[in-house]
């Protein structure tokens, strides 16, 4: 995979991942061709795409929309289930995950998606284990400080 | 200094921002107040949240490059939720090409030494998505050791780190393989994925390496048997198939391996047989696991009865509901109808039928079935593919690699097979050259000179006329890059369409289209304006009412209303009740003429339109007159109109454009050109109270 998209039906974005070098400003050119491309689309077109050289798969859940770019050898039918697989393990953590889940906890979300991807290729197939990672991650989170019991210098 | 608010409160005050401007505003305050944290040198806990916030603003595409020094420093705490958020800072701004980037080296290297496994996942995940040539050479050992002596936790990642290191030093190929071959020996499913993963990346770099890979042909097939047979291991299971995404990588594997290698290819076929018969194909996760073998059936030196099976399957995928299916299958067969051209024409029939769907399949069908065309079907496939004709106009349009392909298409097909397509199509291609501006010279040429040769498809001589109506200046005009010059003349353009106004061939719908034509040359040209005018006095007297009505009306604009005849670029009628929606329209505009009259009305002569093509709804064509009229408040102008108007689905998109085409599919197959101004305010208004209604919605629940 090159890179993964989150986006809303507004074209806003909730998550970027990229696994390829890019510029700063050739990946907004990117994000703002692509999610203008796919949100043209009509509910009953097919999820995949061909776009520039690449490969685009994306798959709508309630508001948001996951999109990942695929190279030519890859499976387009399999990362349709790997988006899916994604789609279960935010839904396991946060418990019926919507959209806003994502957007107050998007550093969350990238830690779940980190211990599932990793350089763009699966790394755990098993939903329990990446489940039981994070879960072990997370204990070992250091408390959060009140902000405002912090002195100001 | 105003003390900085956590994370969640900074992301509730930037949504409740209801302009650019004041978001702008709390973004700007919040990141002078983070740069004013980072250069504190301990904020306690506060750290991490501080970068949290610059990344989530960085993420809504505001700069934070001043972040990157801070990440540098996260990533070297001994704090986990500080190296936690400190990697993911540097997997978001710093990526190789930043010089920051070589700083974290050291402290990645420290932390795949680790002692706590969830650090070196942090620094091998890290390594493996922003890791620069460079940065990968050092550290290549360090990943080789994990690869050897780790749990499977770490040496799963380690894997599929060593592959983004293969994929940016080729040459460290070599370090990994023998680390790679023993990993096959594991049990644990992400080891083997990884494994997989990264010795398929090996021999797709290195021949050499291919070769000695291929001894764990027997050892893949022995792993895949067991997935495939073996009995409900939940821990794997998606919809019954036992670790799909191992399957599929597997499948990749033995692709490469058996690729021109008969031995190879052998010891496969056996397991390829058994994947193919018993994955179950009711869910997509099984037909992903199918899809994958059959492109390795195809790929390998398989024997003649799994290839013939594969391309089954592949059948079969034709005429599965899913859409998707469907489009993998038509990929596949364009793939293969070189090699295995006979099989794939024993489903030439599905295949055409895949045309009359409207998605994206079908591009992909009408290029399969052209390349299907042999000396000996042609006959049959014209006539399958003129009655897919419209399909294969409605794939064109949405798929096509560009817009000239995609006129030539159309006039290829109008040319071939014109006869058999069906006048609702007539509209769409007129729809369709409207709104391609940019060829509107050369579909002219093209389209003149195709007139010039054959006036006898009816499609194809009407679509003609009205360009020739319609784009006559550009026509006459003699340049256009895309064709060779030509020199067209006033004459000859209106010979052309007396032409077909004569000749025996021309049906009255056909006639019609060349009299407005010929009409609206009038607006266009300079010279011969009289011609014209005798053109149509003649049709007045004309056995054809219909063509009789047309012509007394446009006489009427000629003499009454003389700079009013640039309404009639306005309309245009195509459809079933042309003839009366088209008089009807002629006499609105008199009409409008009329009361403009009354009101004192414009002297000036109106610009002619750009096309608006306006088919059968009169009330919008009413609509439009208004609108070229500067929004003059005009009663209804003919009873009984509002019937023909059709609804309209439009797409908008808020911070962009405020014009959209839209396409309807009604049985009367019209198409409506609509303005979406009006719509954008209510849009406005919604987003805040339905937005939080639809981000609420559980992602789950479809």
């Amino acid at each position: 995979m090159q890179f993964m998209l989150l986006f809303s039906r507004q074209g806003k974005l909730r998550l970027q991942k990229w696994y390829v070098p890019l510029s700063d400003k050739e990946k907004k050119k990117i994000t703002r061709e692509l999610v203008q491309t796919v949100l043209a689309r009509k509910p009953k077109m097919c999820s995949f795409l061909e776009w520039r050289d690449l490969k685009v798969v994306y798959k709508r859940y309630a508001s948001l929309y996951f999109c990942c770019a695929i190279e030519e050898q890859d499976n387009e039918l399999i990362t349709l289930e790997i988006i899916h697989r994604y789609v279960e393990l935010l839904d396991k953590y946060f418990g019926s995950v919507c959209e806003l889940d994502i957007i107050f906890n998007f550093e969350k979300a990238y830690f779940i998606l980190d211990e599932f991807l990793l350089g763009g290729e699966a790394q755990e197939t098993s939903k329990k284990n990446v489940l039981k990672a994070i879960e072990q991650a997370d204990l070992l989170q250091e408390p959060r400080h009140e902000y405002f019991n912090v002195p100001v210098y | 200094m105003s003390p900085s608010i956590p994370l969640q409160e900074m992301i509730r005050a930037i949504r409740s921002a209801r302009t650019q401007c004041e978001e702008r505003g709390v973004i700007q305050r919040e990141c002078a107040a983070i740069r004013a944290q980072f250069r504190q040198v301990d904020n306690g806990g506060a750290r991490s949240h501080n970068l949290a916030k610059l990344l989530y603003v960085h993420m809504l595409g505001y700069p934070a490059h001043f972040g990157q020094m801070e990440c540098v420093r996260m990533i070297a705490s001994p704090r986990y939720s500080e190296k936690r958020v400190g990697y993911l800072g540097a997997m978001m701004l710093l990526d190789e090409k930043q010089d920051a980037s070589l700083l974290i080296t050291n402290s990645i290297k420290n932390d795949l030494a680790h002692s706590n496994q969830y650090v070196q996942s942090l620094a091998l995940c890290t390594l493996a998505c922003m890791g620069s040539a460079e940065m990968c050479r050092d550290l290549a050992p360090e990943i080789d050791r994990l690869l050897r002596a780790s749990n499977s936790y770490i040496k799963k990642k380690a894997a599929l780190c060593a592959v983004h290191i293969v994929r940016k030093v080729h040459d460290l190929g070599e370090l990994f393989a023998p680390a790679a071959r023993s990993l096959l020996a594991e049990k644990n499913h992400g080891v083997l994925h990884g494994a997989v993963v990264l010795i398929t990346q090996l021999c797709e770099r290195n021949p050499e390496a291919l070769e000695r890979f291929r001894k764990t042909v027997p050892d893949l097939v022995q792993i895949m048997k067991g997935l495939v047979i073996s009995g409900y291991s939940p821990e794997h299971d998606v919809a019954g198939i036992s670790d799909p995404f191992l399957q599929v990588r597997i499948l990749r594997l033995l692709r490469i391996l058996g690729r021109h290698n008969e031995t190879a290819s052998d010891a496969m076929n056996d397991l390829l047989a058994q994947v193919a018969t018993n994955t179950d194909s009711t869910k997509t996760v099984g037909n992903a696991v199918l899809y994958e073998t059959v492109l390795t059936v195809l790929d390998i030196k398989s024997e003649s009865g799994l290839r013939v099976l594969a391309v089954n399957i592949l059948g079969r995928f034709l005429l599965n509901n899913d859409r998707n299916i469907r489009y993998i299958a038509m990929t596949s067969l364009q793939r293969i109808v070189g090699t295995d051209h006979n099989a794939v024409q024993r489903h030439r029939g599905t295949i055409v039928d895949c045309l009359k769907d409207q998605d994206a399949s079908v591009n992909r069908a009408l290029e399969l079935s052209l390349a299907l065309v042999s000396a000996s079907n042609i006959r049959t496939m014209m006539k399958e593919l003129a009655q897919a004709a419209s399909g294969i106009f409605h794939a064109a349009e949405r798929y096509a690699p560009s817009q000239r392909w995609h006129i030539d298409t159309i006039l290829h097909v109008l040319t071939t097979a014109g006869g058999d397509v069906r006048d609702e199509t007539v509209p769409n291609l007129i729809q369709l050259i409207t709104n391609t501006s940019e060829l509107h010279c050369y579909t002219v040429h093209k389209l003149y000179r195709a007139l010039l040769t054959d006036i006898s498809q009816p499609s194809l001589v009407q679509v003609a006329c009205w360009c020739i109506g319609e784009y006559g200046d550009l026509l006459l005009k003699g340049e256009c890059q895309e064709t060779e010059p030509s020199q067209v003349t006033e004459d000859d353009a209106l010979d052309a369409l007396e032409t077909v106004l004569q000749s025996h061939m021309s049906s009255p719908a056909t006639r019609g289209f060349a009299l407005t034509a010929t009409m609206k040359l009038s607006t266009r040209i300079t010279e011969n304006v009289d011609r014209i005018r005798s053109i149509v006095s003649i049709y007045g007297s004309c056995m054809d009412v219909e063509l009789q009505q047309r012509a007394v009306e446009y006489n009427a604009l000629f003499r009454k209303y003389d700079h009013m005849r640039y309404l009639t670029s306005v309309l245009y009628v195509i459809g079933s009740n042309e003839e009366a929606v088209v008089s009807i329209s002629v006499r609105c505009s008199l009409q409008v003429c009329d009361l403009l009259d009354l009101l004192g009305g414009s002297e000036e002569p109106l610009q002619p339109s750009t096309a608006l093509g306006l088919p059968n709804s009169t009330s919008t064509a009413g609509g439009d007159l208004l609108d070229l009229l500067g929004g003059l408040e005009l009663t209804p102008l003919a009873p009984g109109l509002t019937h023909a108007h059709t609804h309209t689905h439009t797409h908008t998109h808020t911070h962009t454009h405020t014009h959209t085409h839209t396409h309807t599919h009604t049985h009367t197959h019209t198409h409506t050109h609509t303005l979406v101004e009006t719509e954008r305010e209510p849009e406005v208004k919604n987003l805040t109270k339905t937005k939080l209604q639809t981000e609420t919605s559980s992602l789950r629940i479809k």
